[in-house]
């Protein structure tokens, strides 16, 4: 293992350990009753007596996030080719794509609660409306800013426009969706959290309320530990997907 | 491909205007098969403009672009751009065999690789274009025209952006590539539009007009200490400025 790899692996490790480290200090040291910054010592004690309990909403809520994902990804990218194809489409779906933004979702639970109704079709739609607009957006532009001089050459080359389209733009927009798509990973348990709030009886944001509603802190402090841990990961996973997919586009920080 | 199947290009009356501004005006130039034609002019004169006029990817004003045996010149045009617009998702070779890919054909590796080899990159041709130099991916593109198999070339100071030693070995690579072909070559600079073209016209003026065809003694691409090259060369310089100040 080099050194740039080994440091690598530390680094989070050391940010995990020391975070931990300050928040043990904090409630050691200081007279915070219990029940308002449980210790990292209680929270642990809380996942493992809880354990059954945690594993089904972490499953739960996991599978809201990816099926949001998955959905609101193939949305976005329908959206933005739709809008590429139909200049037309495009002026009449841009303002209602802004609109679907502009209403928080927050004030949209209670009303796909009641229409999708506690289980997780709702959540499900949540985290689509949260996802698919940061896809659509990027790679709409992705799409749109096709090097002109590369298509110029596909046009003299006889390409017909879903030749155009499938060789040369899909492939020129997709770091744009490429940083789309990370946004979106990043935001995508807000929906279904969210969701699990405002009505659900399973999942780790329905564990929390429980919890906040009978003062067990160190179980809400357990599973948001478990929904960073999941989003974290999940972050990690397509960022690593997408730096394989672009091999052709590295980054170009770092590089002298 | 013998000379005699190579179509020349006629243009005839052409005019381009950008709402009020017009760019250029009642352009005449006739381009023998097979030849090596150099169209000169500053930047902002509408060389760009006239030349994807005649690549068929823009619309003039008025006028007409036409091949001269009266077929259609469209799917007759290879287009070498300012840049040298490899796709950097492809591999050499892939963007060497772009036009079958694009097409939909099935593509013929041995001719990539064939061609490949005269540019001198055949061990270069898993590499993708970011690990290529400047003159490298200049190849490749010669490369990637030649493959087309076009008897016109079009192309659009596609040599500007290298060094000057670069480019002289690359401009001769080309002339020596594309004997045969209808060439219709645009450049800003009279050194190179001297090294290789059978004939220089000038594009200057505001509208611009073509000057009278100048022709350079001697088979291009020519030596950079060519008598003929320094000759013609000053009296282009002196072309140009007249038509500039006209």
């Amino acid at each position: 293992m080099t050194r740039q790899t080994l440091s690598k692996i530390l680094r989070p490790i050391v940010t995990l350990v020391v975070m931990i480290l300050v928040w043990w200090a904090i409630t050691a040291f200081t007279s915070l009753p219990p029940y308002m910054l449980p210790s990292p010592v209680t929270v642990a004690q809380a996942l493992v007596a809880q354990q059954q309990t945690l594993i089904g909403a972490t499953a739960t809520t996991f599978s809201e996030i990816i099926l949001g994902l998955a959905a609101g990804t193939i949305l976005g990218m329908a959206l933005a080719l739709a809008m590429v194809f139909s200049p037309l489409l495009q002026r009449w779906l841009m303002p209602l794509l802004l609109l679907s933004q502009a209403i928080p979702v927050f004030a949209l639970a209670p009303l796909l609660v009641l229409w999708f109704g506690f289980g997780m079709a709702s959540k499900v739609v949540m985290a689509v409306l949260v996802i698919f607009f940061p896809v659509t957006a990027s790679f709409f532009d992705g799409l749109r800013r096709v090097d002109i001089g590369w298509l110029d050459l596909a046009r003299t080359m006889n390409a017909s426009p879903w030749a155009m389209l499938r060789h040369v733009r899909l492939f020129a927009a997709l770091p744009a969706f490429g940083s789309g798509l990370r946004v979106a990973t990043a935001i995508a348990p807000i929906g279904a959290i969210i969701g699990e709030w405002v009505g659900s009886s399973a999942g780790l944001g329905y564990v929390m309320m429980n919890a906040n509603a009978r003062i067990q802190t160190d179980v809400m402090f357990a599973a948001l530990s478990i929904l960073s841990v999941m989003a974290i990961v999940l972050w990690v996973i397509v960022d690593r997907v997408l730096k394989r997919i672009l091999y052709w586009a590295p980054d170009t920080i770092g590089v002298p | 491909m013998t000379i005699a199947d190579c179509p020349g290009i006629v243009i005839e009356g052409l005019t381009l205007r950008f709402g009020e501004r017009t760019i250029f005006q009642n352009l005449d130039l006739t381009i023998t098969g097979g030849q090596f034609v150099v169209l000169l002019g500053t930047s902002g004169v509408g060389k760009s403009s006239l030349l994807k006029i005649v690549a068929g990817l823009s619309k003039a004003s008025a006028g007409t672009v036409r091949a001269s045996d009266g077929k259609p010149l469209q799917g007759r045009i290879a287009y070498m751009g300012q840049t040298d617009l490899l796709y950097p998702w492809l591999t050499v070779v892939q963007n060497v065999m772009l036009g079958t890919r694009l097409r939909g054909e099935k593509p013929n590796l041995d001719r990539a690789m064939e061609l490949l080899k005269r540019v001198g990159l055949a061990e270069r041709a898993k590499a993708l274009p970011m690990e290529l130099s400047g003159g490298m991916k200049q190849r490749t593109a010669i490369a990637r025209t030649l493959y087309e198999d076009r008897p016109i070339v079009l192309m659009d100071e596609p040599f500007s952006a290298l060094d000057t030693f670069t480019r002289s070995r690359i401009q001769e690579l080309a002339a020596e590539l594309l004997v045969g072909r209808t060439a219709l070559l645009i450049t800003h600079d009279p050194f190179e539009a001297c090294r290789l073209g059978h004939h220089l016209v000038a594009l200057a003026g505001h509208p611009a007009v073509l000057g009278a065809p100048i022709l350079v003694p001697g088979q291009p691409p020519r030596a950079p200490d060519d008598p003929h090259l320094l000759e013609t060369q000053g009296h282009l310089m002196r072309v140009l400025t007249e038509l500039e100040t006209e």
